[in-house]
């Protein structure tokens, strides 16, 4: 058996999110080749070939793929995709983007965002945002699989020696043109891959309390999120929102502060490995999902939390 | 411009779904029933196309059971002028689904396909990728604003870490995010329209497609519980068991 696994890189190294789905692909079980594509991204093909473990890394190098557009990048997966059971990515924007395309092209039915390997041609897949789990069974020739890099540790950078094959690299599709980026505004992590999140509710009761909560996550280097009713009550915009029709986050540490857990957030953010919830009602149902729960009147012990989180 | 946009019937997201007791599946029957939240955006996003002039006609799709009409006629409260019904029973799975997406836009024609970037019932994001690919038209993922262009839209993708912009050439296929706009309610007068509004019916067998499960699902679980946490009396007793036993600062 042979797995293809797209890889992501920052021009100079892989994204960790690719080092997950090399995880999921050992799990599998197989020879594992990586197809990395770019402009101008000798380094990074460089890099991946000191995953231990890598078979060969396939290396495309072009100006049409420098910025990743799907319609670009996916017939360079497609056509090397003839000679393995398995196509594999993380399931992180660009592997969302591009993966259904090579799916779509080759006939098969994808299995997204897995989190877990049962067999070769059987996995578990979250539907509903997480609250329910499905095991799926693919009987398709080529298994096209996006992974849920949070379920699968990631697999070291450094200590193999794969060869580097460059291929063509194809021509630019002429269709969807690259304009700009404008990456990362916020000074903190972003919201999906930080390892600590600083979430606000409702119980902040305006916008201009939510300093508060930004003011907690800068303390921890976390990144800042808000429950739907925050964002809902305008405090802050949508893109910050956790929950079922949000973005769902697993951080080691998730603190809650002033929501009430409402099914709609939970879905977003219950894989969460340590959840810390402040509010002041105790029946709120945040508490029975909290690992660590606090009634307390946030504005109360906010000031204190910053300061005591600051030093830790 | 012609817009094309196709909406799902799917369990309301404000419900808790329970999962069946034989792991066939979660419960659906006697359970409130919305439009996918994610197509309500790409409704309203074609209807303001339509108000400003841009658009010269919405037209929403639905792939699902007769209870799907009634998910077309919010689209047509909310302002679209017309609906089209492909009547299937069961799990169409996204690779059948885009299938179906591509019959009907060699019937309609359309020159943008503004569609949710998933369904919040099986979390699939792959419809829209996939009729892209079918198509050979430009791709539009998860965005936040789209201006149309001359021939083209330009449009700003939430992707990890930031945002992207694009432009893309006319026909083309975009899947819609949270941020891109907040859907109107419909208004009484509009819903007492939306029922004259034409629903035309058609079949996945009229449209010749196969629509054949492929990805068998072998049963359905709760997730894993959450043991119970305790609750603390104070800031410095939270620290200090964040630090020493939970160690995660």
């Amino acid at each position: 058996m042979a797995i293809l696994v797209y890889a992501e890189h920052n021009g100079s190294e892989l994204k960790s999110g690719t080092l997950s789905a090399i995880a999921c692909a050992q799990e599998i079980g197989g020879d594992i080749d990586l197809l990395l594509t770019g402009g101008d991204c000798a380094a990074a093909a460089a890099a991946a070939a000191k995953v231990p473990g890598v078979r060969k890394v396939f290396h495309a190098d072009g100006a049409h793929l420098e910025h990743h557009v799907a319609e670009n990048v996916a017939p360079i997966v497609e056509r090397l995709a003839g000679d393995y059971e398995y196509v594999v990515s993380a399931a992180s924007t660009s592997g969302k983007n591009i993966m259904p395309r090579v799916a779509a092209k080759l006939g098969v039915q994808q299995i997204s965002d897995i989190t877990q390997v049962v067999s070769g041609d059987t996995f578990v897949r979250p539907i509903y945002a997480g609250n329910a789990m499905a095991t799926v069974q693919s009987e398709d020739p080529i298994k096209v699989i996006t992974v849920r890099t949070t379920s699968f540790d990631p697999v070291a950078a450094d200590g193999g020696g794969a060869e580097v094959e460059a291929i063509d690299a194809g021509s630019d599709a002429g269709l969807a043109q690259f304009v700009g980026a404008d990456i990362s505004e916020s000074e903190g992590p972003e919201l999906t891959t930080a390892s600590i999140v600083v979430s606000g509710g409702r119980g902040l009761g305006s916008a201009e309390n939510f300093h508060h909560i930004e003011e907690l996550a800068q303390g921890l280097g976390a990144a800042v999120g808000a429950s739907r009713a925050a964002v809902d009550a305008g405090y802050v915009p949508n893109d910050y929102q956790v929950g079922q029709t949000g973005k769902v986050v697993a951080p080691d540490l998730y603190i809650a502060i002033g929501i009430s857990g409402a099914i709609q957030h939970m879905a977003g953010m219950k894989e969460s490995k340590v959840i810390v919830a402040v509010n002041k009602d105790p029946e709120a149902p945040i508490f029975e999902a909290a690992d660590y729960g606090l009634v307390a009147d946030l504005f109360e012990v906010m000031p204190e939390l910053k300061e005591q989180l600051k030093s830790g | 411009m012609k817009i094309l946009v196709p909406v799902k019937r799917v369990v309301d997201a404000y419900v808790k779904v329970r999962v069946k007791s034989d792991g066939s599946g979660v419960e659906t029957n006697n359970i409130k029933m919305s439009m996918n939240p994610f197509d309500e955006i790409a409704v309203e996003q074609a209807v303001r196309l339509k108000e400003a002039g841009t658009a010269s006609e919405v037209v929403v799709v639905t792939i699902g059971p007769q209870q799907a009409q009634e998910q077309l006629r919010t689209a047509l409260a909310m302002g679209a002028d017309r609906a089209m019904h492909v009547s299937a029973e069961g799990d169409i799975q996204p690779l059948a689904v885009a299938r179906t997406l591509s019959a009907v836009c060699d019937r309609e024609n359309p020159d943008l396909v503004i569609m949710g970037k998933q369904a919040i019932d099986d979390d699939a994001n792959q419809t829209g990728q996939m009729l892209s690919a079918l198509r050979g038209w430009a791709q539009g993922t998860f965005i936040s604003k789209l201006e149309p262009g001359d021939g083209d839209v330009t449009i700003t993708r939430e992707v990890d870490g930031g945002l992207e912009k694009l432009k893309l050439p006319l026909p083309a296929i975009v899947t819609v995010d949270l941020r891109l706009n907040e859907p109107r309610y419909p208004k009484l007068p509009n819903i007492m329209k939306a029922k004259k509004k034409p629903i035309e019916e058609v079949s996945t067998d009229d449209l010749g497609v196969d629509v054949t499960t492929r990805l068998k699902q072998l049963k359905v679980e709760e997730p894993p519980a959450r043991k119970g946490g305790i609750k603390v009396s104070s800031v410095a007793e939270l620290v200090e068991k964040l630090k020493n036993e939970a160690k995660v600062i």
